[in-house]
């Protein structure tokens, strides 16, 4: 059995004191928002955990895509553990855009692209889990969910233009601005630099996250090797 | 190409034939599309005055439904019998199998879409025999049959495939049910075209990238 490489536990020690930080910028350096107040700092993990969610994502498809051609076993692993990260941020970004919703928006929910995205997003991989639960053959296992994981992003980008052509209340935070949009709001200096901080933080937090779980899956493997070959 | 073709129209023939002869696709949806028209009758109260508006809605929900059933049962049939076995060992492009059974897919929920339509005239008095919403079901069909039998080959190979299906199928085919359902009350509501073209469009993009996805990955869903 292999110790922890090195690298993870740097990269550890790097995400941990990252999203310290981050949250100390949050909560200590970015200014209160004037019109919004204190619920607006909800924003720089909102949107940072949105991030490693559509991050996960996309390393899936391309782990899927990877695994396709080259039929190596860990490419199924950084897919799985992908999905399985972008699942819970994406969760954590769908319930922290909810709370911020609530007082700006006055309600929890609305039908607008990119709640309805993310949503059904969630859906997919939620069924590119069930996909896994229903087959024992590791290898059909990694082939199905490669190509689901793929067949599956494809759909987002339609989903969100599918949505969009109804009129979206949802600021958008990089590029334009949309007077319909409601509680959008111009960054300071400060709010800015709090913003690229959590990003960052968050990224490394998702490296190695997904470092964990490709070790995890490696050791699980050995472990129903060393098992097949005790039973033989 | 002349082969391609032959192989694929072999598939197609081989499903309305084996349809002909048990009718069990063909009752199964059409029975069940039937029920689901009737469970939105009461469920949703259709009046006169909320019909017009929500008649695309329960069209496209019976046609995405009694769908999932074809879809499930067309290839559950296959795995039963061994007839997939069968099929793969032919020494032909993988792809036509799976367009001819995308195809007789495809031929199945339209004669459906048959069925219901009169009744739906008949029970509502909403004139459905619109060129342009006939175009959308087409369309609409064809997007959802493309990632629907390619998700239904995966699905039976599992262990809950019954159940698993529709779970895969959904989250993937919304923009699909979106564009019909708008296009669809856009067709039938006489709005002005460049209304309906975005969702027109929108319903072709899914349409030709499915089917090409579709293409691309079906090797690896029946490879053994």
């Amino acid at each position: 059995m292999k110790t922890q490489p090195r690298g993870l536990l740097y990269l550890d020690i790097a995400a941990f004191a990252a999203v310290a930080f981050a949250t100390y910028m949050v909560f200590g350096y970015a200014p209160v928002e004037r019109v919004m107040g204190l619920v607006q700092k909800v924003f720089y993990f909102h949107v940072a955990a949105g991030w490693v969610g559509m991050l996960g994502y996309l390393a899936a498809v391309v782990a899927g895509v990877a695994y396709l051609v080259t039929r190596k076993h860990n490419w199924d692993l950084v897919g799985l553990g992908a999905i399985e990260i972008g699942l819970v941020f994406m969760l954590i970004n769908i319930v922290t855009g909810s709370i911020w919703a609530r007082p700006i928006w006055n309600t929890w929910w609305t039908w607008d692209p990119r709640l309805t995205t993310a949503t059904i997003m969630e859906l997919v991989y939620v069924a590119y889990l069930m996909l896994r639960g229903g087959l024992e053959d590791p290898e059909r296992r990694a082939r199905f969910g490669a190509v689901y994981a793929i067949i599956g992003f494809i759909s987002v980008p339609l989903t969100f233009f599918s949505i969009r052509i109804y009129r979206t209340i949802h600021p958008l935070v990089i590029g334009g601005s949309d007077p319909t949009a409601n509680g959008s709001f111009s960054m300071t200096p400060a709010m800015g630099q709090t913003f690229a901080v959590s990003l960052v933080a968050f990224s490394f937090l998702f490296a190695a996250l997904l470092w964990h779980r490709i070790r995890l899956g490696q050791l699980a493997h050995q472990v129903e090797q060393q098992r097949m070959r005790l039973t033989q | 190409m002349n082969a391609y073709l032959r192989t694929l129209g072999a598939v197609v023939w081989k499903d309305l034939a084996a349809e002909w002869r048990s009718r069990e696709l063909i009752s199964s949806m059409g029975v069940f599309a039937l029920l689901v028209i009737f469970i939105f009758n009461f469920a949703l109260d259709l009046d006169p005055k909320t019909r017009s508006s929500v008649m695309s809605g329960v069209l496209w929900a019976t046609f995405i439904f009694s769908g999932t059933l074809g879809l499930n049962r067309s290839m559950a049939i296959e795995k039963d019998r061994g007839c997939l076995d069968g099929l793969l060992l032919a020494p032909v492009d993988r792809t036509a199998i799976y367009f001819g059974k995308a195809l007789a897919n495809m031929i199945f929920i339209l004669a459906i879409a048959a069925i219901v339509l009169p009744v739906c005239f008949i029970l509502y008095g909403v004139n459905l025999f619109n060129p342009g919403l006939l175009l959308v079901i087409l369309l609409g069909v064809e997007g959802y049959v493309a990632v629907g039998t390619l998700l239904a080959a995966m699905a039976v190979q599992t262990r809950t495939r019954d159940i698993l299906l529709p779970i895969l199928l959904f989250p993937v085919a919304i923009p699909v049910l979106v564009a019909a359902v708008k296009a669809s009350s856009g067709f039938l509501a006489a709005i002005p075209m460049e209304e309906i073209t975005p969702w027109l469009n929108l319903l072709l993009v899914f349409d030709v990238v499915f089917t090409a996805a579709a293409f691309m990955v079906f090797d690896y869903i029946v490879e053994e």
